[in-house]
């Protein structure tokens, strides 16, 4: 399998040198006296909200991290394996604004556009797990994080990447888990939650407690430390590196603290800075860069990995939109990453589009073409096939053709236009959205709800309205 | 042996669906020797085996080697079929008779041969002369098998210039009022087609059978 392996040996090591001196200082920034207090009892020295952690604790820590853990669909069966040299895509999660097809407009998010979103999601190959794509508007900010993980459920059977957005409502999602048999305690989890720390070296007395929680529940977590490279951390790419592998590796000590053993990945979604709009490029090369650097290290921890790639800063379905999510999908493959979060993307991740997730997953599927490299097939590779062929020049009838092409070449849809320019001409000349909303179209035909036993729907609807009146809503939002 | 005519229908239909040429001939001899009625054999064993194909490569379920493998079963079926009409004086209905060939001096015949499998699988029936075939040769087939169409491929600058030829041929033998031309290739255009008078030109196969069939129904393309 083709590799990309960014840092030489050395490097590698002055990076996780550095970020084990960060550790001990400046230290890192714990906004949680719990979380504080489990960290000074295993040996860090805590003064006022810093801790300072020694390198042996942080690598003791390490040691008890599962090397490699699966996420389950609806049926109970392992859909994605985080660790080794699995690569895997979903799309990326937690966008407020929605793409309109028809408009252009970039709107708030409701119900309808997760709903959508989630079918289009489910009934593309390339996707090994949906996310909690959208925050809803249409329900209070309370709910909003159970809210998702809700919709998903009853719309799909893939395994999950999610992320509460407070304490209380992480327990309200571990229960919704529970309920389809996906929960901690069912050893076949269906999700995992995303938990960022902020840059730099700081854990928020949310994030902080959600890693204990999220241990101690069983359910699996997924760190995503963002430095942006030139104002939240350093402007060297490699500097940047440094401070993601520091914050990871203050996670991991706190979350194995709380419960060794418990699943957790070395995950991110950094970016440079750009200088003269003040934005995030997610599709800048440079962002790409740190995203493989920084796997590397976690791979090298013998870590299971996750970064953001396959995202644009377009803000609409165009050529940039289509290179940066390209290019970045097949640097995220290269590297490796076991999920690669960021599909649908557009705008720094504040806007989704089911139309661009159509587009990235030819990207994603041309990605994995390629980690497929090329195999010998056959007896011979090719003497076989001439001694009977000859010089007739008969490949497309052989049988070996029919044999070989579907596993040689990726078929794409129709999305990837291939066809003759009197059939696009007589198509009506679709460009790439026509293109895209045609198969969304296709998509959404195809579609059918997963069937759930009536009572695990009825549970999930009670739990999710019950916390919705607590919010101040009487009603969940009728989904077609 | 099955001797259940309508299992030996099913199993025609397959070998075309499956791409077997070897079964396909063997189901066309069994069902001379079962007795079967030629025209049946082919009618509702092989021929629903081509729709098929032919619908689900336009689904974009199927592709060309799928498609060429097809047309090659449909082929070997149907010479041993249509052998045995000729024998007993009976003719099959045909969408039209085509006569397609690559122009003299041209080797190149992939996309003639799909545009061949495709009008096969339209209910056409096609004369295929080969590759590097005379101007004339186009002329005196058609005269022979009375074609309604002739086909002319050049997938060469060089030798595009023989469809100008061809239809002068068709010319000299006094066909040009009733056969219509059709010509393709890579560096065919609409533009050359109409400058050398042919009736009609597509960029591909699937083009191509369209086009046959507005030009055999007279409508001007």
């Amino acid at each position: 399998m083709p590799t990309l392996e960014l840092l030489a040996p050395p490097l590698l090591e002055r990076v996780l040198g550095e970020a084990f001196q960060l550790l001990e200082t400046p230290g890192v920034k714990v906004q949680s006296e719990t979380a504080r207090a489990l960290l000074a009892e295993a040996g860090a020295r805590v003064a006022g909200e810093v801790a300072h952690i020694p390198e042996q604790l942080a690598r003791a820590a390490l040691a008890t991290v599962p090397r490699e853990f699966r996420l389950f669909d609806a049926d109970g069966q392992p859909r994605v394996r985080y660790g080794g040299e699995a690569v895997h895509f979903d799309p990326g999660s937690a966008a407020v604004h929605v793409l309109d097809p028809e408009t252009g407009e970039h709107r708030t998010a409701v119900t309808a556009d997760l709903v959508r979103l989630v079918q289009v999601a489910e009934g593309l190959p390339q996707f090994d797990a949906q996310s909690t794509a959208l925050v809803c508007a249409d329900v209070p900010a309370e709910i909003a994080d159970l809210y998702r993980l809700y919709l998903v459920l009853r719309h799909s059977r893939k395994p999950i990447v999610t992320g509460a957005f407070a304490v209380p409502t992480l327990a309200l999602m571990g229960e919704l888990l529970a309920v389809v048999d996906g929960g901690g305690e069912s050893g076949r989890p269906r999700a995992i939650f995303d938990v960022c720390p902020s840059p730099p070296l700081n854990w928020s007395h949310f994030a902080a407690e959600n890693l204990i929680a999220l241990a101690r529940a069983g359910l699996p977590a997924e760190i995503v430390s963002m430095p942006l490279a030139g104002a939240t951390a350093p402007a060297t790419l490699a500097g940047a590196v440094v401070q993601h592998a520091a914050e990871c590796l203050s996670g991991i000590t706190l979350h194995q603290l709380a419960r060794p053993g418990a699943a957790i990945v070395w995950g991110g979604a950094p970016a440079i800075f750009d200088m003269r709009h003040g934005t995030t490029p997610y599709g800048a090369m440079e962002t790409a860069l740190i995203d493989a650097a920084y796997a590397q290290v976690g791979q090298h921890l013998g870590l299971p990995t996750h970064t953001y790639l396959c995202a644009s800063d377009s803000k609409t379905l165009d050529a940039q939109a289509g290179l940066e999510s390209g290019i970045t999908a097949l640097v995220g493959a290269l590297a490796g990453i076991n999920m690669i979060s960021g599909a649908g993307m557009l705008d720094y991740l504040a806007c989704q589009s089911a139309e661009k997730l159509v587009v990235d997953a030819e990207a994603i599927a041309m990605a994995r073409r390629l980690l497929g490299g090329i195999q010998p097939r056959g007896e011979t590779l090719a003497v076989e096939l001439f001694a009977s062929l000859g010089h007739s020049g008969e490949f497309l009838g052989a049988r070996h053709t029919r044999q070989w092409f579907r596993v040689e070449q990726h078929l794409p849809s129709g999305v990837v236009d291939r066809a003759s320019l009197r059939a696009w001409s007589e198509g009506g000349r679709p460009d790439t959205l026509a293109r895209a909303r045609t198969r969304v179209a296709e998509l959404l035909d195809a579609y059918e709800r997963p069937p759930l036993p009536e009572p695990v729907e009825a549970e999930l609807t009670r739990l999710t309205l019950r916390a919705a009146q607590q919010a101040g809503l009487a009603q969940l939002p009728a989904v077609n | 042996m099955p001797t259940d005519p309508d299992q030996l229908l099913l199993q025609m239909t397959a070998s075309i669906v499956d791409g077997e040429p070897e079964d396909a001939e063997r189901l066309a001899r069994e069902a001379l020797t079962l007795g079967l009625d030629p025209l049946d054999a082919l009618n509702r064993g092989f021929v629903p085996g081509l729709d098929d194909v032919g619908r689900r490569f336009g689904t974009g379920e199927l592709f060309l080697p799928d498609l060429v493998r097809a047309g090659a079963a449909m082929k070997l079926a149907s010479q041993i079929l249509e052998a045995e009409l000729l024998r007993r004086g009976a003719v099959r209905r045909s969408a039209g008779v085509v006569v397609l060939g690559t122009v003299k001096g041209d080797i190149h015949d992939i996309g003639k041969n799909l545009v061949g499998t495709l009008l096969t699988a339209n209910g056409f029936t096609v004369h295929d002369l080969g590759v590097d075939v005379p101007y004339e040769t186009f002329a005196h087939k058609a005269v022979d098998v009375q074609a309604d169409l002739v086909g002319v491929s050049a997938l060469l600058t060089t030798t595009m210039v023989g469809q100008a030829k061809v239809i002068e041929a068709l010319d000299k033998a006094g066909l040009r009022t009733r056969v219509k031309v059709l010509v393709g290739g890579a560096p065919v255009t609409r533009e050359w087609a109409g400058q050398i008078g042919a009736d009609g030109y597509s960029e591909d196969a699937g083009g191509a059978v369209v086009v046959a069939k507005q030009l055999l129904a007279g409508v001007a393309v």
